[in-house]
Order: C-alpha cells, then structure tokens, then sequence
C-alpha cells in the first residue's frame, strides 16, 4: 500500500514537473517571438540591406542577445530601441522616425505621387479640349467640298 | 521646345541627386555618440587581467581610444600608421581589444608592435556595443572632459591622421 501511494506521488510529481517545462517553454516562445518582431526592427550595421533578425553576422548576434537580455529585465520595446539608437543612431531604425531632416524621406514618395497626378489630370483636361475643338471650320469645311466635288451640306464624319 | 526641355530637367535634377549620393558612403554611418560624454567602463587589461582599466581614469587628458583585434585583417593595415603616432607621442593611445583571445591578442602585439599605452581586454564585446562598434578598426578621440569629439570608422590613413586627428587634437589641447 505504501509503495503505490510513492507511486502516485512519484507520478504526480514527473506530471508538475512537465507541465511547469510546458510553461517555461511558453515564456520563452513569446519571449522569442518578440525579441524576432524587434529585432525585424534593427538594421545589421554589417549588412546594411539586412535586419538583425536576418543576418548571422557577430555583431548581430551579439545586439539580437542584447534585445533578448533586455526583454527579459522587462524592458518595453521603446526601451530596446531607445538602447540602439543612443549608439548606433536612427540608422538602425528601419522605421525612420519623423524629424526636420526626413520630412522629404516620408512625404517625398506622397509629393511626387501628387505631382503625378496633378500631370495627368491637366494633360486629359488638354487632350479633351483639343478633341472638343471642330476639327475644320464651316468655311473649311465648305472649301474641303468644293474640291472634293460633294455637296457641303454633307455631314461632317464622327471622330473616333 | 518646352517639350524637350522637362525631360532634359528631371535628368539633371536626378544626375545630382545621384551624383551626390555616389560621393556618399554608407559604410560610415554618423555617430550619434559625438559630443556626448564617452559610455563608462571598466574592464580588464589585455595584458594584466588582475588590473582594470576604466575611461575616467584619462579625466583631464585628450586622448585616442582605438578598437582592435587580432582576427581584423583591416587593423594590420592601420597599425603602422599608430605605431608612428604613439612614437610621435602627440597623443596617448589606448587600445579597446574587441572579442579577441587574450593570448591571440598579446601575440599579434608582440609581431607588430605595440602603440598602446594599454589595451583594455572587452571580451564578450559588450563595452564595444555601448561605444557603437560596428565594425573593427574604429577610432575615438576624446576631450579633456572625457567628450566623444570623434570617431573613425575603418582603418585610420596618414592622411586622416594628417587632415582631421592631429588638427583636432591640437585644437583639444589648447581648451583647456
């Protein structure tokens, strides 16, 4: 009777056990799933057209530890930006922020984008007020008949 | 007229534009550290691991903090011209050994010769991280108020010695 009662608490005990692995294990996936979205955030300085989170390259490594060390002391994501940009500057940022000097970098694309319409709009306004136009006057017209030999009462033919 | 002409501006502006950007590298990313006070540390002498080296203990002075390593090919190329600086003796030069062996690290000194005062030994790169290290050799030069006023990235030619370090310490050293 003793033996089993070790039994079940022995059984008990490898079943806490498991599922206090199973909530570490959690911790750690949502742990490492941010430290992937921040680190999708930061540009490698040594490969610059890479993020941390893409790039295998030391240093990146070692700043991906820094953003997880970081995370784990609980620190918010402003935080760990914050920390790379006081050494490595808004390059790092993949999200430039909005400041004097990237006032172009932002609106930029929506100005040109805006000018291109403007373009377009005014050049269909010409196109359409030079096909509204009569293509030849009655008095052309009545010439254009004359030498054509019809009579000019002829309607004038549709443009396409 | 005009027709051509709008083609022939959109050209020009982007040829500047572009011009510009060629003149441009991006390898050399601006430090936001210059100007600001130099991170703090203390680590280990490179040399003597019982002893420490921290950037306070230069308070007063102007001096130059160079990253090295032993496995950075580009620092070979940039030695010999600090070994002529620190012979110059215009400024002292302390040397950051940046995730090296401590014995790889003393062994590539002894080769080439040592222009250090000393190195402090960052093994694991951590006080290279709070100085915006990025990629080996970089160069610092720091004010008598222990200010970042420079930094080089890439290896340090005797024309950059000539053109903007020695300038800028003569400079440093007449403030007091």
């Amino acid at each position: 009777m003793k033996i089993r009662k070790h039994w079940i608490l022995l059984i008990f005990l490898f079943y806490a056990w498991g599922a206090a692995q199973a909530v570490h294990a959690a911790q750690d996936a949502a742990l490492e799933r941010r430290v992937q979205q921040l680190s999708a955030e930061l540009r490698c300085l040594v490969c610059q057209n890479q993020s941390l989170a893409d790039s295998n390259a030391d240093l990146a490594l070692d700043l991906k530890n820094q953003v997880r060390e970081q995370i784990e002391q609980g620190a918010s994501d402003r935080q760990v930006i914050a920390f790379m940009t006081e050494r490595y500057g808004d390059f790092v940022l993949y999200r430039p922020p909005l400041k004097a000097t990237t006032l172009l970098l932002w609106f930029g694309p929506v100005l040109l984008f805006a000018g291109g319409l403007i373009a377009l709009f005014m050049r269909l306004r010409r196109r359409a007020q030079t096909l509204a136009a009569p293509v030849l006057s009655a008095e052309e017209r009545a010439r254009a008949a004359a030498l054509l030999g019809e009579p000019a009462t002829r309607r004038e033919p549709k443009l396409p | 007229m005009r027709r051509w002409l709008w083609p022939l501006g959109i050209f020009l502006v982007l040829a500047v534009f572009l011009g510009v950007g060629l003149t441009l590298n991006p390898r050399e990313v601006p430090s936001p550290l210059i100007g600001k006070p130099a991170p703090q540390f203390e680590l280990p002498l490179l040399h003597d691991a019982g002893k420490t080296f921290t950037q306070k203990d230069l308070l007063g002075k102007v001096w130059m903090l160079n990253v090295w390593a032993s496995w950075c090919a580009a620092c070979r190329d940039e030695h010999p011209v600090l070994v002529d600086l620190a012979k110059s003796g215009v400024v002292p030069i302390y040397g950051l050994n940046y995730k090296d062996k401590r014995p790889d690290g003393v062994a590539w000194l002894k080769r080439f010769g040592d222009p250090y005062v000393l190195s402090a030994y960052d093994e694991k790169g951590r006080v290279g991280i709070d100085y915006g290290v990025y990629g080996v050799p970089e160069t610092y030069v720091i004010d008598k108020q222990g200010v970042i006023r420079y930094k080089h990235i890439g290896v340090v030619t005797p024309r950059d010695v000539k053109e903007k370090i020695l300038p800028l310490i003569a400079k440093l050293n007449e403030n007091t």
